[in-house]
C-alpha cells in the first residue's frame, strides 16, 4: 500500500474505511486466486470492474498501488460440462462441427475445445448478461437497434437449443440434429443463419446463430486459458503467434515469416511439466 | 439523505483525459480540485500488466475495461418515427469507465483538424456556395474558434504525449515527409515517426506513384522514449498489436495514467473519488448559476458537494445527459430547429478495402494502434469538391493496429462466415492480407440529435440518453468517392485481389465503427446556435464548462482526441489566466 488511499475522506468516515478497502483486495485477490486455481468464470458473487458495488475509494497523495491485486484473467477449468445438459451438448458438438470442421489444414471446432469453451462461458459472467442491458420493455427492434432479446445468452442458448430440437424434430422425423447428414445440418444451419427457419418460444433464429458463430470463433481463437484454442492449433494455422509482448526487431524484416511458436498467457507446451 | 460535503474550487465529473488535463491546469493554478470518477481506479501494473495484457476475448469481446452497460446505456432509432430502444450490448461504438477511460483503450492516433475544417460553414459557402452547406438538411457550422488560436494547446498536447510524427508543415514551410495537407506546426513532433511495417509500407508506395502525399500516422504509441514536461516517463513502442480495446502494459501509448496522473496525484490540492457518479449538477434558483453537483457512490451513499466551478469532463454522452437532466441550456427541438442542448449529434463515417496477397507475408500481428500509413489528399476541404454534390472527406490509411484473430481475419469476396470454406480461407490469408481504413468525417443534420428517452431509465432510475441519428446523403456521397480513392491505391498494391467494403444503408449499432461520438453540447459564436461559447463555457451557465467532442459543431474526417485535448487546454488557460480575476461570461453576447 502506497498510503494514498485518505482514510478521513468524507465518504471512509461514513462507510469506516478499512473494511472497503479490504473488500477490494479480497475481490482483486480472488480473482488472481482463481485464475491460478482455475476455477474463475462460474464463481458467483465476485466483483468485478465496471460493475456497480465495488467499493467507492478516495486517492489523495500519490498513485496507488497494491501488492498482489493484478487483475488476472478468468480462466476455464476442471472438465466435462456444467452449463450444457447431455441433449444440449449433442446438438452443441454437432453444430460447432459444421461452423468450423476439421481437416488436415487444422482443427475443427470440436477438436479445438470450442463446445467445453462455450460450456464455460455459458456458465459464468457471459452466460448471466454481464455487458448486457435486460431490462424492458422488448419490443421487437430494427436490425440496426441490434439485441433486443430479454433472454441472457444463457437463457438464449437454453431457449434455442430447445426450440431448434423442436423443429428438427418435426421436420425430419423424429431425428435429431446431431444424427442428422452433415448437409441436412449444414442446411438447417443456414436456414438458422439466413432467418429463414422460424423458431418458436420467443427465440429469434439469426440472433442465436449469430453469436453461437461468433462464440464459437471465440473459442476458436482466444487465449487457451478460456478453455478452447487448444494446443494453440487455431493460432499456428493461420501463423499467429499468441500473447506475443515484442515484435520490435522485426518491423523492419518485411515480408520475413515470424519464426515464433505460438505462446499464450500460462506458457506454451514444453515450458510447464506435463507439457500442457 | 444528502450530505453536504466541504466546497472545493472546482468539480470535475468524469476523469478521462479532458479531466486529467483540466485537473492538472487547475490545481497547478492553486485551485482545490475534486474529481469524481463514477468508474473504478485504474493502474497499468495492476489493470493491463504485459503478462495478460494482450486478450482479445477478455477485452475486446466480453467489454471488460468498457461502460457496463447493464446499469446504464442509452437509446437508439434512425430517425423519430421509430421508437428508440436500448443498446443492450455495446457494438459500433465502445464507451470507456474508470479512471482514464477511453484514453486507456484508444489506439492513440493523435491527429489535428484543418485549418477549414473550423470554418466547415463559412469556408464552403465562399468556395461552393450556400447550397453546397444547405443540402441534405445539413446544420454545419463554424466552431468560433480558429486553428491558429488551437495551435498552441495542440502542441502543448503531443509534448504531453511525446507524440511521434513528421511535421508536414512547420510555421508554414513545407517539410519533406510529412502531411502536406496540416496546419501550420509550431514545432516538430517530440518523438520520429514509428517504423512501418511491411503493409503499410506498400501502402505508401501505391499512393506515392498515384501521385498522393503518404506521411506517417502521428502517433500515442511512441517511436522512442520520452520523458514529457510534467517528468512523466514513456517507453518504445514493442508492436505488440494490442492498442485499441486494451491497455497498455508497457507505458508505450500516452494515457491520463502514462503522462498525467503521475504528476497530478501527487498534488496536495486534487482529490480523485472512484465509483462515485454525479447525478445533476445542482443551480441556484435563477438557474444562472451552479453551486456544485449530487452524486452517488457506489455504496448507495449521496452527497453533494458545493463547488465555484463545475467542470463536465466526462463523455459526450454523459456530459450531454448531464445538461439535460439538470435544465442546463435549451433542449433541441428538431421539430422546429429551436434549442441547442443535443444539437448537431454526429458520428464518424467509416467504410474500407481489403487487399489480399499471394506472395507477400504482411505479418499483421506487428502492430500498433495508430501504426499507419495515411493519405490525406482527399480529407475535409484538400480537393476541389465541385460537383461532387457532398462537403466533407476522410483520410484513406494503410493501418495495422494489429491481427487479433477472433476480429481481424479477412476473407475474399464471396467466402462463406463459416464452414471448411470460412477455415481455408482464413488459414490461407491471414497472413498475406490487411485492410485499408477510409476515416470519414460526418456533417451536422437537422434531424441527428440528442434527448432524454420517454421509456427507459438507469439504474438509477434516471431516463437514459436517447440518440436519433442516421447517415445523410451527403455522409453517402462522401463515403463512395472516398472509398474509391481508397480501392484505386489498393489496386496499385497489385494484390492478388481487393475486397472493398462500402458504406451502406443506415447507421447500425451492431458492427464496430469507431468510438467518435461528437455534437450535442456545441460551440458557436452566439447562444443561439450552440451550448458553449469558445472557451467551452455554457452561455447559460458561466460557471460550468464542458469539455470534449461534445463541443464539435459537425465531425471532422480525423480522430477526435487531438482536438478534444486542445479545446480542453484553451478553456484552462482563459479560466486561470481571465475567468478566475473575474468569474463571468469569457465571452460578451
Amino acid at each position: 500500500m502506497s498510503g494514498s488511499r485518505d482514510p478521513t475522506s468524507d465518504e471512509q468516515r461514513r462507510t469506516t474505511s478499512a473494511p472497503a478497502v479490504k473488500a477490494n483486495l479480497d475481490r482483486r485477490r480472488f480473482l488472481v486466486g482463481t485464475a491460478a486455481a482455475g476455477i474463475g468464470s462460474v464463481a458467483a458473487g465476485v466483483l468485478h470492474d465496471g460493475e456497480l458495488g465495488a467499493p467507492p475509494q478516495t486517492f489523495r497523495g500519490a498513485v496507488p498501488w497494491s501488492e498482489g491485486t493484478a487483475d488476472a484473467p478468468p480462466g476455464a477449468s476442471g472438465s466435462g460440462y456444467l452449463f450444457f445438459a447431455a441433449a444440449e451438448a449433442l446438438f452443441i458438438e454437432a453444430a460447432v462441427a459444421r461452423l468450423i470442421p476439421n481437416d488436415e489444414v487444422g482443427p475443427g471446432a470440436v477438436e479445438a475445445g470450442v463446445p467445453f469453451f462455450l460450456d464455460r462461458q455459458l456458465a459464468g459472467r457471459f452466460g448471466q448478461g454481464d455487458h448486457y442491458f435486460l431490462g424492458g420493455p422488448w419490443p421487437k427492434g430494427t436490425p440496426e437497434q441490434g439485441y433486443q432479446s430479454r433472454f441472457n445468452p444463457a437463457q438464449l442458448y437454453r431457449a434455442a437449443i430447445a426450440a431448434i430440437a423442436k423443429y428438427v424434430g418435426a421436420s425430419f422425423n423424429g431425428v435429431a440434429f446431431a444424427q442428422l447428414p452433415t448437409e441436412e445440418q449444414d442446411t438447417v444451419l443456414k436456414g438458422l443463419e439466413s432467418g429463414e427457419i422460424k423458431l418458436e418460444d420467443g427465440v429469434d433464429s439469426k440472433t442465436f446463430f449469430g453469436m453461437l458463430l461468433q462464440n464459437t470463433k471465440e473459442g476458436y481463437f482466444s487465449d487457451p486459458i478460456y478453455g478452447g484454442n487448444k494446443d494453440m492449433a487455431a493460432w499456428k494455422m493461420i501463423g499467429f503467434p499468441g500473447a506475443h509482448y515484442d515484435y520490435k526487431e522485426w518491423v523492419t524484416r518485411h515480408g520475413e515469416r515470424v519464426p515464433f511458436a505460438p505462446v499464450g498467457f500460462k506458457g506454451r507446451p514444453g515450458w510447464t511439466q506435463g507439457g500442457t | 439523505m444528502t450530505t453536504t460535503l466541504k466546497p472545493v474550487d472546482a468539480v470535475l465529473v468524469g476523469f478521462g483525459w479532458t479531466g486529467a488535463i483540466m485537473g492538472q491546469q487547475l490545481c497547478d493554478a492553486g485551485l482545490s480540485v475534486v474529481a469524481l470518477e463514477r468508474g473504478p481506479w485504474r493502474d497499468t501494473a495492476t489493470d493491463f500488466a504485459t503478462g495478460f495484457a494482450q486478450d482479445e476475448l477478455r477485452y475486446m469481446w466480453r467489454h471488460h475495461l468498457f461502460q457496463n452497460v447493464t446499469y446504464d446505456t442509452l437509446t437508439i432509432r434512425n430517425n423519430t418515427n421509430q421508437q428508440a430502444l436500448p443498446i443492450r450490448h455495446l457494438g459500433a461504438f465502445l464507451l470507456g469507465t474508470g479512471v482514464g477511460s477511453g484514453g486507456v483503450h484508444w489506439n492513440g492516433q493523435i491527429f489535428r483538424f484543418l485549418p477549414s475544417d473550423f470554418v466547415t460553414r463559412s469556408h464552403n459557402e465562399q468556395r461552393y456556395g450556400k447550397k453546397a452547406v444547405s443540402d441534405y438538411d445539413l446544420t454545419v457550422q463554424d466552431w468560433g474558434v480558429t486553428y491558429d488560436e488551437l495551435e498552441p494547446h495542440y502542441d502543448a498536447f503531443d509534448k504531453l504525449c511525446g507524440t511521434s510524427g513528421k511535421a508536414g508543415n512547420l510555421n508554414g514551410k513545407i517539410q519533406p515527409g510529412g502531411n502536406p495537407f496540416e496546419g501550420p506546426r509550431s514545432s516538430e513532433f517530440p518523438t520520429p515517426p514509428m517504423i512501418q511495417t511491411y503493409a503499410p509500407a506498400l501502402f505508401g508506395q501505391a499512393a506515392a506513384e498515384l501521385g498522393r502525399h503518404p506521411f506517417p500516422n502521428p502517433t500515442g504509441n511512441l517511436s522512442e522514449a520520452y520523458t514529457n514536461p510534467l517528468g512523466a516517463q514513456l517507453g518504445a513502442c514493442t508492436y505488440c498489436g494490442f492498442c485499441e480495446k486494451f491497455g497498455c502494459g508497457n507505458y508505450s501509448k500516452a494515457s491520463p495514467q502514462t503522462t498525467v496522473l503521475p504528476y497530478l496525484m501527487t498534488k496536495p490540492n486534487f482529490t480523485l473519488k472512484t465509483e462515485c457518479e454525479v447525478l445533476r449538477v445542482e443551480m441556484t434558483a435563477d438557474r444562472k448559476r451552479a453551486t456544485g453537483v449530487t452524486y452517488v457512490n457506489s455504496a448507495g451513499e449521496e452527497f453533494f458537494q458545493p463547488a465555484e466551478i463545475v467542470i463536465l469532463s466526462a463523455y459526450v454522452l454523459q456530459n450531454v445527459r448531464l445538461m439535460l437532466l439538470s435544465g442546463i441550456g435549451k433542449p433541441y427541438d428538431p421539430a422546429t430547429g429551436e434549442g441547442v442542448v443535443g444539437k448537431n449529434y454526429a458520428y464518424q463515417t467509416m467504410s474500407g478495402v481489403n487487399v489480399f496477397f499471394d506472395d507477400k507475408i504482411l505479418n499483421p500481428f506487428i502492430g500498433a494502434g495508430a501504426l499507419a500509413t495515411v493519405i490525406d489528399d482527399f480529407n475535409g476541404d484538400n480537393f476541389d469538391h465541385s460537383g461532387l454534390g457532398f462537403i466533407g472527406g476522410a483520410y484513406i490509411a494503410g493501418m495495422v493496429t494489429g491481427g487479433r484473430p477472433i476480429e481481424m481475419i479477412y476473407t475474399p469476396e464471396g467466402t462463406p462466415d463459416w464452414g471448411m470454406a470460412w477455415k481455408h480461407a482464413a488459414a490461407k490469408n491471414y497472413l498475406r492480407s490487411f485492410a485499408i481504413v477510409v476515416h470519414g468525417s460526418c456533417m451536422s443534420h437537422r434531424g441527428n440529435y440528442l434527448d432524454l428517452d420517454p421509456t427507459y431509465q438507469d439504474v438509477h432510475g434516471r431516463p437514459m440518453l436517447r440518440m436519433t441519428f442516421d447517415f445523410t446523403e451527403n455522409e453517402h456521397k462522401m463515403s463512395r468517392f472516398l472509398t474509391d480513392r481508397a480501392a484505386e491505391v489498393a489496386r496499385a498494391m497489385n494484390p492478388r485481389e481487393i475486397k472493398v467494403n462500402q458504406r451502406k444503408g443506415s447507421f447500425s449499432v451492431v458492427p464496430y465503427q469507431t468510438t467518435h461520438n461528437t455534437g450535442g453540447a456545441i460551440m458557436g459564436a452566439t447562444p443561439k446556435d450552440s451550448v458553449v461559447n469558445k472557451y467551452l463555457q455554457v452561455w447559460d451557465v458561466p460557471n460550468v464548462f464542458s469539455m470534449g467532442s461534445g463541443a464539435f459543431p459537425q465531425n471532422a474526417g480525423y480522430n477526435p482526441t487531438g482536438t478534444v485535448a486542445a479545446l480542453t487546454y484553451h478553456a484552462a488557460h482563459e479560466i486561470i489566466t481571465r475567468y478566475l480575476k473575474n468569474p463571468g461570461p469569457l465571452v460578451q453576447t
